[in-house]
């Protein structure tokens, strides 16, 4: 669907990425006192890049738990909490710190449905913050959610938008599958036009055409969707760039991203995560399958090439993919 | 649904059946895991009944209790269906998990049963969680979670005792220390004399207890009950054990003697059970002779019905990987459905 008529009719505010987040939040929280939020500094303090701000306050500890620092541990609480009647969502606060949950993630969360012939429901969300861009260097700046989109079981979101961030965000606390959120913590005060509409979701797999083109694709994720659209206005007059936020990384909305290409008959792919062996890979894997004598060129990757976030700005502005990335992969191939 | 306790002649009688049919559940997968009827992995019970029975007796029906591999016991002390467990060992469509889990992945949630593991310490998280529901919703349940003297070395371990100590979650940590983890015995895994002596890193209880005797460890687990179910949180309990089998079938079991497995048998807990209740003529050894037997016919009519069960088609293995359905699955199964899957 494209953005616009997403929002058409709907009663909107404007409002930023994080704010759009912890209203999802709290209207989940409303909705359903079995809604739990879990984390490090969560509570009280409201989140280090102060996402839940005073839902503690406004829910109490019942609703809203600090946690020990101990990712393992409480995101296996959640998992056997899911299993048990409520809705836990247990936030990272570095997507980088997943590895110290990673095998109540991989073993538990993702293969309990199906190991046990489907004889378990499993709603429980997972926020964590990705990306580089504010010096925080190697060990909190990783953009990991194509782990995650890989591996079978879990379902992956990203959102670009202040939408899509609160449409998204109740859509995975609603699932009963587990469903992981990235938040691009460059985007947190980005802003957006957001439905106030309190059942106002974004349906996981659904991507969203955010600017309509005729000659290119670039299919974008998170920070990459904003910066993409002013790279678009920047071309327009030349090329007329058509840019989709993705939304949805697993499922991922096949269908659209096909149907813009077999228009464009060109594509561009950019998503922060590292090049190789990655999510770019897939897009494009499905684009081919689908559309291959559709395409007039090939298809062209913006990512983070293969290193680590550095520290140092001007070590970190050479790796981290930008719009400057996507101009010049699109007149690559236009 | 663990419907018995110890406190009445008939529960006690119960309490053995269980034991029985425990040792008896397997010995014939044993078998026919030997045979190579039964795929993968079984990892026996056998010489630990006490424990996983006193255990459950203590627990009311619909408490919960998250397993480990070694979960044959625990289930058929939590009063799950041998026939359904024996189909799901065979891999059959009938078994608990329609053939998805086999013998480390039983479970019945509905049951209490969370699930066995193959991730050794993986468990109590997940009891945690369990306990976190059961506290949210202010249910009268308590969430136990069953685990190795090996799994207690694991980091995860510590964080969810560690987790529900802080919250005072109506939780039970019970060690099963049959003094091996795999081969390594448990003085090369650890450093403290008994392995509830970390309860004190938690300021919670720490008993240890012979867990070749069912009283012993149900009045530990009847206690740890009580003060989860009060707000006062966890108990952890370690029932010192032992496994007659190897670490799994087909071990060779070169790091122990023989004569340390039979001192162990020495004081097997089926036998000292029984001879309590003979000893306080509840049993006889007639009735003891009549109750084997039809625990025998129970599991022989557990093994026919998982011959008898249907494999699962192979379509079936598209199913359930989340509660809706993704086009991503969905192509594949319909795939799989016109050319047999040669293609992905
Ligand atoms: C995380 C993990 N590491 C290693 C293993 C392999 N493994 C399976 S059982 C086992 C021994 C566990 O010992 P213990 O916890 O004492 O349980 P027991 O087998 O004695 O009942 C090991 C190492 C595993 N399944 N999971
Ligand atoms: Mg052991």
């Amino acid at each position: 669907m494209t953005a616009q008529a997403e929002l058409d009719g709907q009663e909107t505010e404007t409002m930023t990425v994080r704010e759009a987040i912890r209203q999802g939040l709290r209207e989940e929280l409303e909705r359903d006192e079995d809604v739990l939020i879990m984390g490090e500094d969560v509570g009280a303090f409201g989140g280090v890049l102060e996402v839940t701000g005073n839902l503690y306050e406004e829910f109490g500890e019942e609703q809203v738990r600090d946690t020990p620092i101990a990712e393992a541990g409480y995101v296996g609480a959640a998992v056997g909490a899911a299993a048990t009647g409520t809705r836990p969502v247990a936030e990272l606060m570095f997507s980088d710190f997943m590895g110290v949950s990673m095998e109540q993630i991989m073993n538990q969360m993702a293969k309990m449905r199906y190991m046990f012939g489907g004889k378990t429901e499993m709603p429980v969300t997972i926020r964590a913050t990705e990306g580089g861009g504010m010096g925080a260097a190697s060990q909190h700046s990783g953009t990991v959610h194509t782990w995650i989109s890989h591996f079978p079981g879990l379902k992956a979101v990203a959102p670009g938008t202040a939408a899509a961030a609160k449409g998204l965000t109740k859509a995975a606390i609603r699932s009963d599958d587990p469903v992981f959120v990235f938040e691009n913590k460059m985007i947190y005060e980005q802003k957006g036009e957001v439905p106030t509409d309190e059942d106002y979701i974004t349906p996981i797999g659904e991507a969203s055409v955010e600017r309509e083109g005729e000659d290119v694709t670039v299919v974008a994720t998170q920070r990459l969707v904003g910066e993409s659209l002013t790279v678009a206005d920047g071309l327009s007059g030349d090329v007329s760039v058509e840019v989709i936020d993705a939304q949805s990384l697993y499922p991922l909305d096949t269908e659209t991203i096909v149907e813009s290409l077999r228009k464009t008959g060109r594509m561009v792919v950019a998503d922060e995560s590292p090049v190789s062996y990655g999510t770019h890979a897939e897009i494009i894997a499905r684009a081919q399958e689908e559309a291959f004598f559709s395409l007039d060129a090939p298809i062209q990757r913006v990512g983070t090439p293969d290193t680590h976030m550095p520290f140092s700005t001007p070590l970190e502005q050479e790796v981290l993919p930008d719009g400057e990335g996507v101009q010049n992969a699109i007149e690559k191939i236009v | 649904m663990t419907d018995y306790t110890l406190e009445t002649e008939d529960d006690r009688l119960e309490a053995l059946r269980r034991m029985l049919t425990i040792r008896e559940f397997d010995t014939k997968a044993g078998h026919y895991f030997a045979d190579g009827e039964i795929p993968g992995f079984v990892h026996l019970y056998i010489g630990e009944e006490a424990v996983g029975v006193g255990t459950c007796a203590a627990l009311d029906p619909d408490d919960y209790i998250a397993s480990t591999h070694r979960g044959h016991g625990h289930c058929i002390a939590k009063g799950l269906d041998p026939d359904l467990m024996m189909a799901e060992l065979f891999g059959k469509a009938d078994g608990y998990c329609n053939g998805k889990g086999g013998s480390m992945h039983i479970a019945d949630i509905d049951s209490g049963m969370l699930g066995a593991n193959g991730i050794v310490g993986a468990g109590p998280p997940l009891a945690t969680g369990a306990a976190l529901s059961i506290s949210h919703q202010d249910r009268d349940q308590v969430a136990l979670a069953f685990l190795g003297d090996g799994a207690t070395a694991q980091g995860q371990v510590h964080e969810a005792i560690n987790q529900a100590s802080t919250w005072d979650l109506p939780a039970i940590f019970l060690i099963e220390n049959n003094q091996y983890g795999e081969a390594t015995p448990v003085e090369k895994q650890h450093n403290v004399d008994q392995l509830s002596d970390t309860a004190q890193a938690y300021d919670i209880p720490g008993v240890t207890v012979d867990g070749m005797d069912i009283t012993a460890v149900y009045e530990a687990v009847q206690e740890g009950r009580k003060r989860a179910a009060n707000g006062d949180g966890p108990t952890l309990i370690e029932a010192e054990t032992y496994r007659y089998h190897g670490h799994y079938e087909g071990d060779e079991q070169n790091y122990r003697t023989d004569e340390e497995l039979q001192q162990w048998k020495d004081r097997d807990a089926i036998d000292a059970f029984k001879a309590r209740l003979i000893d306080r003529d509840e049993l006889s050894e007639a009735e003891f002779e009549e109750m084997q037997a039809e625990v025998e016919e129970t599991i022989a009519d557990a093994i026919e019905f998982a011959h008898d069960a249907e494999l699962p088609h192979p379509q079936e293995a598209y199913d359930d990987m989340f509660s809706d359905t993704v086009p991503e699955i969905e192509k594949f199964a319909n795939r799989a459905r016109t050319d047999g899957g040669d293609s992905r």
